[in-house]
């Protein structure tokens, strides 16, 4: 019996939080007793394999075939179940990725089961792993048992698991040919769109406003702080979507990841998605007026009120403090 | 064309959560309720679509308890011409699988030629129903879309996914398809009183699932406010604009950007 551990990568170039995965699926093993074996899809015999072996790892399988060169969901789903029914696995454990969003599911639901997905912890109780998801956009918690027989699929979010712990070692290497079936889409390139007008990685400070500024009018309450502070605007994605920002300041999963000295969010919940784009900031303030947003969890200063209460108090400050 | 659209009804974005007596679930009373946010989306461009092709019938399926009328109802105002709703009290208890079995055998006749819902729900976040049904359907899919190529539906459809980090990829699918919609895919319309009124007269079909146990159910066994890991300084007191005074001399003697 074994974990799998899902190996992304596009063109052999990895995608890093496969490692974290790596991870998981080591502690895992040791907890529950269980070899990890990584799988990687790929039209060859993956450049990626030798650096995937120097991982303490039972066996590398890469699952090969002509159509898994460039990711589809029905490729992917068609190479996956050949490698679960070929080697029995316990687990399944993959990072909650994009793709694996895309594609976890549909393998999973081939099998009759399931994906617990997101999860940012587990525990094991007699041998078998409880799992901790956030759930109302991080405002609470679920602790999940998975019913049924294995395999049991399970996905861990970003940063639930530090990559740089995959411990070393070494690892055969071993290359299982798969059959891909019909793939009903055709993909093109990726792409970025046109090149971002303003680069907020290299701000020193970040004024963020949410879904709690309310309306376009007032983000000039914000500019306001942001001017008197020297800052540069930013937002979460509902602010983007709505069209009141342009996407290119948005913060997040999908927008840029930024790490200025100071963060300040402005009525911004602290969905996971927000906080993988700002959680190395230097310094982090929340201004909310709900105390249990998740928000406050990685605020270094925290005030729990009205936005439109306290900023144009804090532009006026500064500007006195500033003088 | 027949596009059908999966909407569910959730808590309030902003409402404040009380955890139920069975520590399982949220207490649902008294809780203010909305359209999920990416289903809002999916319903518009669904709409648009229909719009752009100049013909074709938009059906909203929804899974709920009775309650969940009102997000019906509401996506009728909007444009839709007709629902399906799978009646289902106590959902937050199905797992996604059973959800999307319940689903799939209430629209599975329809034969519609593309399928469309939000990419995750803002409770419980399983992100898999859509998933899920396309494979008990047997139809392709594709997750996380956030622009549609309207010209260019025929027997396929051109859509563009959403990549991590500001990355995109177009792919080119044929129908029928289901499709995942990330919100901010294009701007969500207001139902207008015309299409309010017209909404009484569209024809709402309840759905009585039989719901079947599934073995290869997660069961959420315990839900608590999340641990708190980081040391967080509160200023103010409750009160606002003393929290700013307190802040500025934080910015000033601990962070020193001022
Ligand atoms: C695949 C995927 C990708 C995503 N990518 C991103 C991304 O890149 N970036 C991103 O930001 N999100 C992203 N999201 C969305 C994310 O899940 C959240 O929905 C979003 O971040 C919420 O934005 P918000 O905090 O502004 O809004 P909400 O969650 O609605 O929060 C608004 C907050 O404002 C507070 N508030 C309201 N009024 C006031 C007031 N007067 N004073 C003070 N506080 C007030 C409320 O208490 C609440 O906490 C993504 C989601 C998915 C599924």
């Amino acid at each position: 019996m074994s974990i799998l551990v899902f190996i992304e990568h596009k063109d052999c170039v990895l995608n890093k939080t496969s490692l974290e995965a790596i991870t998981a699926a080591q502690s895992i093993g040791k907890d529950l007793g269980l070899k990890v074996t990584a799988v990687i899809p790929c039209d060859k015999d993956c450049d990626l394999v030798q650096e995937i072996a120097g991982y303490d790892l039972e066996k590398v399988i890469v699952a090969k075939n002509e159509k898994l060169g460039t990711y589809t969901p029905d490729a992917y789903a068609d190479a996956w179940e050949q490698v679960i029914k070929a080697t029995n696995p316990q687990y399944v454990v993959m990072a909650h990725t994009y793709q694996v969003r895309d594609f976890a599911p549909k393998v999973a639901a081939r099998l009759g089961r399931e994906v617990v997905g997101d999860c940012i912890r587990y525990t094991a109780e007699s041998g078998k792993l409880v799992l901790t998801r956030r759930i109302f956009l991080g405002k609470l918690d679920a602790d999940v048992t998975l019913g049924g027989d294995a395999p049991y699929f399970v996905t861990f979010q970003s940063g639930a698991f530090r990559g740089d712990n995959a411990e070393k070692g070494t690892a055969a290497v071993e290359t299982m040919d798969v059959n891909v079936g019909d793939v009903r889409m055709t993909p093109e390139a990726p792409f970025q769109e046109a090149k971002a007008s303003v680069d907020l990685t290299k701000s020193e400070i970040i004024v963020a406003i949410g879904r709690g500024i309310k309306s376009q009018e007032n983000i000039a309450i914000a500019e306001q702080l942001a001017e008197a502070l020297g800052a540069d605007i930013a937002a979460s994605r509902p602010i983007c979507d709505s069209e009141w920002l342009p996407i290119d300041r948005q913060i997040g999963s999908s927008g840029q990841t930024v790490a200025p000295k100071l963060y300040i969010a402005l009525g911004i919940s602290g969905a996971i998605q927000h906080i993988v784009g700002m959680k190395n900031s230097g310094t982090i303030v929340a201004i909310n007026k709900d105390a249990e947003a998740p928000i406050f969890d990685i605020a270094d200063y925290g005030i729990v009120g009205d936005l439109f209460e306290a900023v144009p108090v804090l532009t006026e400050e500064i500007k006195k403090a500033k003088g | 064309m027949k596009i059908i659209v999966l909407m569910k009804q959730v808590a309030n974005k902003d409402a404040v959560l009380r955890i139920g007596p069975d520590e399982k679930w949220i207490n649902e009373t008294d809780v203010a309720q909305q359209t999920n946010e990416s289903d809002g989306y999916a319903l518009e461009e669904a709409l648009r679509l229909k719009e752009a092709k100049g013909e074709g019938e938009v059906v909203v399926c929804s899974l709920g308890s009775q309650s969940a009328k009102t997000v019906i109802k509401d996506a009728l105002a909007r444009g839709a011409d007709r629902a399906i709703h799978v009646v289902a009290d106590d959902a937050n208890k199905l797992s996604p699988y059973q959800i999307a079995k319940a689903i799939a055998d209430a629209i599975r006749d329809e034969n519609a030629d593309l399928v469309f819902a939000g990419l995750q729900s803002d409770d419980a976040s399983y992100g898999q129903t859509g998933v899920i049904l396309a494979e008990l359907l047997g139809i392709p899919h594709a997750t996380i879309v956030i622009e549609v190529d309207r010209g260019s539906l025929g027997d396929t459809l051109r859509v563009k996914r959403e990549l991590e980090s500001g990355w995109y990829q177009w792919f080119t699918y044929k129908l029928p398809t289901l499709l995942t919609i990330q919100s901010g895919i294009s701007q969500i319309r207001y139902a207008s009183l015309k299409g309010i009124m017209a909404a009484k007269k569209k024809e709402i079909r309840d759905v009585t699932p039989s719901i079947e146990a599934f073995a290869g159910a997660q069961t959420i066994q315990k839900v608590y406010m999340p641990l708190k890991t980081k040391q967080t300084q509160m200023l103010g007191n409750g009160d606002a604009k003393a929290g700013a005074v307190e802040l500025v001399e934080k910015l000033k003697t601990e962070v020193r950007v001022i």
